[in-house]
């Protein structure tokens, strides 16, 4: 499918005659902007050229020259492909503009590239460090940053046990040992950053008092250990009365270091980790992984496969969906009632992926260039049997329990309102930009693998508020049935893998951004290859991290109750939010 | 246990009392009673915190155990079920829940994370396993372990819990139970327990 309006002729090079070159490395593309015009630069992207929507911001160490880039990807929401820019600066002086000011969705963004790879952005209005603590030495993704632990650059990849000798790490670092502290760092003077940095913002709010009672603010924190965050994850929020001011999401309890470790592994290593980032949707996370490595090595994947990757991936995002809904009305009150009819189906789908990958969650199934291995004999049936007959019945049968429940509705309607215009601002993706009236969906938009076959509707509701985003996760189940449908009856057969399957795959030096609807939104992989075994630099823009951008200004003036159904309604999933 | 192993203490029963009266010792009775009635804390690190709902789900059904309890508090709880990677950051805070659990109380390690820091263990935010810093029971493999893994665990720790004899478990010692030190942030991790090997490494340097 083509798009159907051309887009108007990008010269940015002659808008911006002194400012902006092509990017003319081998392997790469779009343009680089010098750092002190890309403040007008982007604002010129989005008032003149229609890229309104800023979806990943993330950083590059090239350390041999001695340059760091930051890298911007922007779409138009009415679809088609991206523009990708970048800025870059000196090393030991990396200054870069904050572009929050004309794209809000790239406050966290840029918070997390100044935690991890020191990247200082003027103007940001909250730069703190927002996966690690306060405190802590050091910028990790910065390649001359040592890890304490295993000081290697590269892991083995034959093996790590050459002829039977077992060397284990912490024999040679126990733990207490594996841990660098800066010179001259005296434990008895030190003193703990605590959490001044958090609370010095979160007071910054604009003191509204409307009734002419002067009341005192009280801070609370909700979690890390808390029922209703979906993990550890915590929120701090200044309260008047019963009512929110201020808010701040804090992560990083579950922060694994997973880009730190998929720049040591090889290519294929890094598949089973994707599994591990949202891990109710494996098989997505494999899909978006295997897109950008597969646009490095430019692979074509067979037909059968390619079906298959599509069945995998909606039965993904009805399973994802239904423990969304189901841990949705947890948070509401209702507990564990409705989740245990939403767990009963997702076993089903969990026995799908089972029996093909061998694992009931982390199915490590995709390779670059086709799947594993082939169905196994009987899933088919067993998957149109879902399909066709007992999960389109199961979906209407927890809408009619819960849709039209006057708990759920008095809860939801109106409550958490996310407009259009700030679901666009804040770098909303999937279910909530979907919810707020924007009907993008990357299937539709800027169609990969084979979506541009199936009929289906992008499902879109017009109230962004909680009952919205419930509602459209059913509607999104209900879709994805209809493609799952699809697929099934056209699947053909044939080989599932491109050439032999190899352990090492050979990567061409470039950069390639590979993206997918996600159950969550938009999961994209950011890769940059230098042609060796490993990665230089690999980068997930995690649609759970990224949506809740917009979590503080949708809380502000609800009751604190709210906190935990906005949370739930925006669905997030702690490992992909911190990786 | 099954209740003919709970009512056999070797003493016998008058025939005309039999059906009244059963005679078991104390240790079997206190430890039928606590492996029966595990209340496990709603604490869900990772990956593994899923699989850990999904046996809690009906299709598992962890109450046929007695453990369908599962309590937000750590004031009301028996079982830390540490699931999933324990991270730096998170560790202060895995710590102060442990120390805020009652006596008797039981870690189970769930998952390979947990266990020794699995696949994420090279990791700088990452603590090569739970037991680095609070004592461990039961360890479950598996990445995430199945449910199945986890009731088998489960079980395990209450085959521990039956072995154990109201004569020598540490909670009706004498003295009061030490709680364990709280990690502190710092450059990197820091366990108080630590610090003087610190402060030796850093004058020698």
């Amino acid at each position: 499918m083509t798009t159907p309006v051309q887009p108007l002729t990008l010269d940015l090079a002659a808008r911006f005659p002194d400012a902006v070159t092509p990017d003319e490395r081998k392997g790469y593309s779009g343009w680089i902007v010098a750092a002190d015009k890309l403040v007008e630069f982007a604002t010129a992207l989005r008032d003149e050229f229609g890229y309104d929507y800023l979806s990943s911001v993330t950083g590059v160490d090239y350390l041999p020259e001695e340059k760091m880039e930051v890298v911007y990807h922007a779409y138009k929401t009415t679809g088609g492909p991206g523009l990708v820019f970048k800025v870059q600066v000196p090393r030991d002086k990396a200054v870069v503009p904050s572009l929050v000011p004309v794209y809000p969705g790239a406050e966290f963004q840029e918070r997390e590239a100044w935690d991890l790879l020191g990247i200082e952005f003027t103007g940001h209005p909250d730069l703190r460090r927002i996966l690690l603590w306060e405190g802590f030495a050091g910028h990790p993704l910065r390649k001359d940053w040592q890890e304490a632990y295993y000081e290697a650059e590269t892991k083995p990849f034959k093996s790590r046990w050459p002829s039977g000798e077992v060397h284990r790490a912490e024999e040679k670092n126990p733990f207490g040992a594996n841990v660098k502290y800066p010179e001259n760092f005296d434990p008895e003077k030190w003193v703990p950053e605590g959490e001044n940095a958090l609370y010095g913002a979160l007071a910054e709010y604009e003191e509204t008092d409307e009734t002419g009672l002067k009341t005192d603010h009280i801070v609370i924190n909700l979690g890390p250990q808390h029922p209703s965050t979906h993990g550890v994850f915590r929120v701090a929020a200044v309260l008047d009365g019963e009512t929110i001011v201020s808010l701040k999401p804090v992560m990083g309890y579950l922060h694994r270091n997973h880009e730190k470790i998929g720049e040591r592994n090889t290519y294929l290593q890094n598949m089973p980790f994707t599994d591990r980032l949202d891990y109710l949707a494996a098989m997505s996370n494999n899909f978006g992984y295997a897109l950008a490595v597969e646009k490095l090595m430019n692979v074509e994947v067979p037909e059968r496969a390619e079906y298959i990757r599509v069945i995998m991936a909606e039965l993904t995002r009805i399973q994802n969906h239904l423990f969304a809904i189901g841990m949705f009305l947890n948070d509401l009150g209702a507990f564990f009632t409705p989740s245990l009819y939403a767990i009963e189906e997702r076993e089903l789908v969990l026995d799908i992926f089972e029996a093909v990958s061998g694992s009931r969650m982390m199915c490590n199934y995709f390779r670059f260039g086709g799947l594993t291995r082939d169905l196994p004999e009987g899933t088919l049936e067993m998957i149109r049997g879902l399909a066709f007959d007992r999960l389109p019945r199961k979906v209407d049968e927890i809408d009619r329990f819960l849709t039209e429940n006057e708990i759920v509705r008095s809860r939801c309607v109106g409550q958490g309102i996310l407009t259009t215009e700030e679901a666009i601002k804040y770098s909303a993706a999937g279910p909530m930009l979907r919810a707020s009236g924007v009907p993008y969906d990357i299937r539709r938009a800027d169609p990969y693998s084979i979506y541009d076959r199936f009929d289906f509707d992008v499902a879109v509701r017009y109230n962004g508020d909680i009952y919205d985003r419930y509602l459209i996760r059913l509607d999104e189940i209900r879709q994805s049935l209809r493609i799952v449908q699809q697929a099934v009856e056209q699947i053909p057969e044939g080989p599932i893998q491109t050439g032999k399957p190899q352990y090492q795959v050979r990567v061409p030096a470039g950069e390639a951004y590979g993206r997918v609807e996600g159950p969550k939104g938009e999961l994209g992989f950011y890769v940059v290859s230098n042609g060796k075994p490993n990665p230089w630099r690999y980068h997930v823009r995690a649609p759970s991290f990224i949506n809740l951008t917009a979590f503080g200004p949708m809380c502000t003036g609800l009751k604190v109750a709210d906190i935990v159904a906005v949370l739930g309604s925006i669905d997030i999933v702690l490992g992909e939010t911190d990786r | 246990m099954d209740s003919k192993e709970l009512n056999s203490p070797g003493y016998g029963i008058p025939p005309e009392m039999q059906g009244a009266v059963s005679i078991t010792t104390l240790d079997r009775i206190y430890n039928w009673g606590r492996r029966s009635s595990v209340w496990p804390m709603m604490f869900g690190l990772a990956c593994c915190a899923i699989e850990m709902i999904c046996t809690a789900a009906s299709r598992y059904d962890l109450s046929r155990f007695g453990m369908e309890v599962m309590r937000p508090s750590p004031r009301q709880s028996d079982l830390m079920l540490v699931s999933g990677t324990v991270t730096k950051k998170m560790a202060p805070t895995i710590v102060r829940l442990y120390n805020q659990m009652p006596e008797p109380k039981y870690v189970i390690a769930m998952g390979a994370c947990a266990s020794g820091g699995g696949p994420f263990k090279e990791g700088y935010n990452v603590v090569s396993g739970v037991d680095k810093l609070i004592p461990v029971d039961v360890y479950i493999p598996g990445c995430p372990p199945t449910p199945q893994a986890l009731l088998n665990g489960l079980i395990k720790l209450q085959e521990k819990i039956d072995k154990q004899s109201i004569k020598q478990v540490r909670w009706y010692q004498k003295g009061a139970l030490e709680a364990i030190p709280i990690p502190l942030l710092g450059p990197d991790l820091i366990r108080q327990q630590d610090l003087p090997n610190i402060k030796k490494a850093a004058e020698e340097a």
